[in-house]
């Protein structure tokens, strides 16, 4: 429906393996035995009605909550507690559900804290802010506005985030996840609130970044039209469990998908 | 009539007709804004990272002072002193860290402010209990620091300029200078206002939130340091400097709790009207009004400007 052509000889390995994975808070239960896979390179949406813990899901992969039971492989690399850090280390960047941004600061500088863990001089050389520091600074700087030429935002670079208007805070957000050069970018609800050009900016903006990046991208999304256009799989979960895995096709003719999720898209729609 | 005579008039009298007093006053009060400033940026740097106020800030000037002066009297030579006693602020950061934020993250504000009073009297305990409780003279000369005084011919008078008030301005400016840049323009720097804005996005790109606490508090113990050598060096070092170090609350009141430049500015204004208000009013209510002028300017801003002239909201929850 994209027009892209899975390439044949890709390399199908998982990068990312989610295996009977259970979390919960307290009594309750957030995610029961839930198992999936993420192959390099592919687009996978994760749906499903609100509270099916979606959001749960990207929590446990990027390190915010560890799995009560089950075990997550990441680049062949089994864990089942990982700090958020060292998940950011690991290569998963990450957009939130409702945009976090350091509100204070420029989109400029916003984007600049995604390399944080890609430099690496001293503490004394930057309190300096001389010889390598400075070298370091200008390099990735170079990075941040190639980024900020990509998602066509030259206009805002310093104005602080928390003034813009919501749709480019998503933009700038995503940005900030780009300048990490993420293996895996998990979107949460990459295009809530946004109206319908926005939406379209932004989902040729993942495409861009799946197909020229070659960048996993995991992402959760309410719009129905988005996720068929966009994916090139998609898991569906329903209450903490998976109910269907496949395709857009396969998962929008499963019984179970019809009844749980598409009869309520309506209320997803107004998220 | 006499009175607003004495009030509106006079002073301002004075301070024409002799205008090297007036001088000799407006630097004492800047030396002392410079210092005030200084230890108001401990504050600041902690609150802008972690949102915890740090009532400890004005202890921990007191207790670094004290490591520094305590470690000469062991027979240790100064410079060596300095550097173990930058070492020791080190080690209270991490454990800071370790000890206090990791295991109350999340907890409300109040609770973290107070777990900061658990702090103070744990340091004046071990303080004591290490250094004992008698003041102890600054190790001004083995520092190299400058002594003695210059007096210059200035507009009709001698005004006095004691070397050691010289050299802490230029100090304390330098250092707020560097960490002014620091913060703005350093990989660290971005990373401890991201911290400072939003915990889980700084989180998501990788930013280690202990490392950024250990980073502003051991940034807050260098200042500490830097101001209980000086104020110790203008009076002596006791835990009497922790009352001078709560003079930044006024500070930070006028300056907001979350600007380095309403420091600097709270510091200066504190500073100045102090001796200003001593020197030409302070007979009028029998002297002593530098102890308690600051609050009252501090309770005016509370209630006309109570996010202070820099800071960027209400200070709501402290």
């Amino acid at each position: 429906m994209n027009g892209r052509e899975m390439p044949v000889t890709v390399d199908v390995a998982s990068l990312l393996a989610v295996e009977n994975v259970s979390l919960s808070f307290g009594g309750v239960k957030a995610l029961s035995d839930v198992s999936f896979d993420i192959r390099r390179g592919e687009i996978r949406a994760i749906i499903g009605p609100n509270g099916a813990g979606k959001t749960s899901m990207l929590n446990c992969i990027n390190g915010f909550y560890h799995p009560t039971q089950g075990s997550i492989t990441f680049n062949g690399e089994r864990r089942r507690r990982m700090r958020p850090s060292a998940a950011a280390a690991g290569g998963i960047a990450r957009t939130f559900q409702n945009v976090a941004l350091f509100k204070g600061m420029s989109t400029l500088d916003n984007i600049m804290t995604g390399r944080s863990l890609k430099m690496h001089s001293g503490f004394f050389w930057q309190l300096l802010r001389h010889g390598p520091a400075l070298k370091e600074e200008t390099a990735h700087r170079r990075v941040v506005e190639d980024i900020i030429d990509f998602l066509e935002i030259q206009h805002i670079r310093r104005i602080p985030v928390g003034k813009l208007p919501y749709g480019l805070q998503k933009r700038v957000e995503l940005g900030r996840a780009l300048a990490m050069e993420p293996q895996l970018l998990l979107l949460d609800e990459p295009m809530a609130g946004m109206n319908l050009e926005e939406k379209e900016d932004m989902s040729r903006f993942i495409l861009d970044v799946n197909q020229h990046f070659g960048t996993t991208i995991a992402l959760i999304e309410h719009d129905m039209g988005v996720v068929m256009d966009l994916s090139d799989r998609v898991v569906v979960l329903e209450y903490g469990r998976k109910i269907a895995d496949g395709t857009p096709q396969e998962v929008k003719r499963d019984e179970r998908v019809v009844a749980a999720y598409l009869g309520l898209a309506h209320e997803g729609d107004q998220a | 009539m006499n009175m607003l005579y004495s009030i509106f008039v006079e002073p301002f009298v004075l301070m024409g007709s002799a205008p090297d007093l007036l001088i000799q006053t407006l630097w004492e009060g800047l030396v002392a804004g410079v210092l005030y400033a200084l230890i108001a940026l401990g504050f600041v740097l902690i609150f802008k990272a972690s949102g915890v106020f740090n009532f400890a800030q004005g202890i921990m000037v007191v207790f670094a002072a004290l490591t520094l002066v305590g470690f000469h009297e062991m027979g240790v030579p100064a410079l060596l002193a300095l550097i173990l006693t930058i070492g020791v602020m080190f080690v209270l950061a991490v454990a800071v860290e370790r000890v206090v934020l990791r295991p109350l993250v999340n907890q409300p504000d109040a609770i973290l402010l107070m777990a900061t009073f658990g702090l103070t009297y744990f340091l004046i305990g071990f303080g004591e209990l290490i250094f004992g409780g008698s003041p102890k003279q600054m190790i001004t000369r083995e520092l190299y620091l400058p002594q003695g005084s210059t007096d210059l011919d200035l507009l009709g008078g001698l005004v006095r300029f004691q070397h050691i008030d010289i050299a802490a301005a230029v100090i304390a400016s330098l250092i707020i200078a560097i960490l002014a840049v620091f913060f703005s323009k350093t990989r660290i720097g971005r990373a401890l206002r991201a911290v400072a804005d939003s915990h889980k996005a700084a989180l998501s790109v990788g930013i280690s939130l202990g490392q950024i606490w250990v980073i502003v508090w051991f940034a807050a113990g260098i200042v500490a340091l830097v101001a209980g050598i000086m104020w110790g060096a203008r009076s002596d070092v006791s835990f009497a400097l922790q009352i001078v170090a709560l003079k930044a609350l006024p500070v930070l009141i006028l300056g907001g709790l979350t600007s380095i430049p309403g420091a600097i500015v709270g510091g200066l204004i504190i500073g100045v009207s102090e001796k200003l208000g001593e020197f030409y009013w302070g007979s009028l209510v029998g002297g002593g009004i530098e102890t308690w002028l600051a609050y009252i300017i501090a309770l005016l801003f509370l209630l006309y400007r109570p996010q202070g002239l820099f800071g960027d909201k209400i200070i709501e929850r402290i």
